[in-house]
């Protein structure tokens, strides 16, 4: 399957997917050049976390309007799979191909440590290799990961069944100290109505190999990489 | 810029972005909190928000306000939680 990384001037985590997929699961990956608009018909596009243009203005506010941008709307509304990382579900919902906005961290602090997360949606291209209610450990490394939007809005979101990720603890419940972000609703991903574009703070990326000690995100990649090529196969039949 | 100028009026705005009063401001309140621990005891709330000075040449101001406006919109202020204001400092005819 083809995969395509962008890299946008501040990315720093597009090295880390490329080895995933391209190493871990052998796929065919590119890295794909924020100032161009080619998706080099890549079936899966992988915004990375970083510090696009530094976080200037807001973060992932500048990078949302690269020229690429473009390009991965009309792959995502053509149903395309698009994965935002940290620094790229922020891009996801500067460009409102996500509702919502990023606030700074409650804490004020950059977060870098561990956390757990509850699965909420288990029947994703994304999750289908997890269960609902799921907890998976991964690293989330960013300052601003508190999310939010209207009440109104919120719910919507969870009528709609679109949060894919809450912070809870280890068994899963949700408990306001395991949210150090301060998210609404401990959301830490949510999904699009078509379910084929994923936002999430943590960085699956950073445990998907047993060498590194957790491979809890390997299975998001795994079937991402599965789904896309189904999805090609049934276009093809 | 090399654009085509349609007046020779440069005009001076300011456009200043806050977070919405329903929105919790995190770096507002730890700001507020730093000012009491300094002694301003009677600060009850700080916001903190950004202000852009945007300087447009051959325009107008009517044209500029409009122009400026869609600049908050479309890159300054993320609408879905920060309020911006337009405001133009001054006019000058060159």
């Amino acid at each position: 399957m083809r995969c395509g990384v962008v890299t946008f001037p501040g990315s720093n985590c597009d090295h880390d997917v490329y080895h995933v997929l391209k190493h871990v699961l052998g796929q065919e990956v590119f890295f794909l050049w924020h100032g161009e608009e080619n998706l080099k018909s890549c079936d899966l596009v992988v915004l990375p976390g970083g510090f696009s243009y530094g976080d200037y203005l807001r973060a992932g506010a500048m990078a949302s309007l690269s020229p690429i941008m473009a390009s991965v709307r009309r792959h995502a509304d053509a149903g395309g799979l698009v994965l935002g990382i940290c620094n790229g579900f922020q891009m996801l919902l500067e460009s409102q191909l996500l509702p919502g906005a990023m606030r700074r961290n409650r804490t004020l602090r950059f977060e870098c440590r561990d956390l757990h997360l509850r699965v909420e949606r288990a029947d994703l291209p994304f999750t289908r290799g997890y269960e609902a209610g799921q907890v998976l450990r991964m690293p989330v490394a960013h300052a601003e990961g508190n999310y939010v939007d209207s009440e109104a809005n919120l719910d919507a979101l969870e009528a709609a069944g679109r949060v894919v990720f809450r912070y809870s603890d280890p068994e899963g419940e949700l408990r306001d100290e395991h949210n150090v972000n301060g998210s609404a609703r401990a959301i830490a991903g949510i999904t699009n109505e078509g379910g084929n574009v994923l936002g999430m703070m943590p960085h699956p990326e950073r445990c998907a190999e047993e060498v590194l000690g957790n491979s809890d995100g390997l299975p998001l990649f795994a079937t991402a990489v599965a789904g896309a090529r189904a999805a090609l196969e049934t276009q093809a039949s | 810029m090399s654009k085509k100028k349609e007046t020779d009026q440069t005009i001076r705005a300011r456009i200043t972005v806050f977070p919405r009063p329903e929105i919790l401001d995190p770096q507002g309140k730890a700001i507020a909190g730093a000012l009491e621990r300094l002694g301003f005891d009677r600060v009850s709330e700080v916001r903190a928000g950004k202000s852009f000075d945007v300087v447009l040449e051959g325009t107008t101001a009517e044209e500029a306000e409009a122009q400026l406006g869609k600049m908050a919109e479309t890159l300054l202020a993320n609408t879905v939680v920060e309020d911006y204001a337009v405001e133009i400092l001054g006019t000058a005819t060159t």
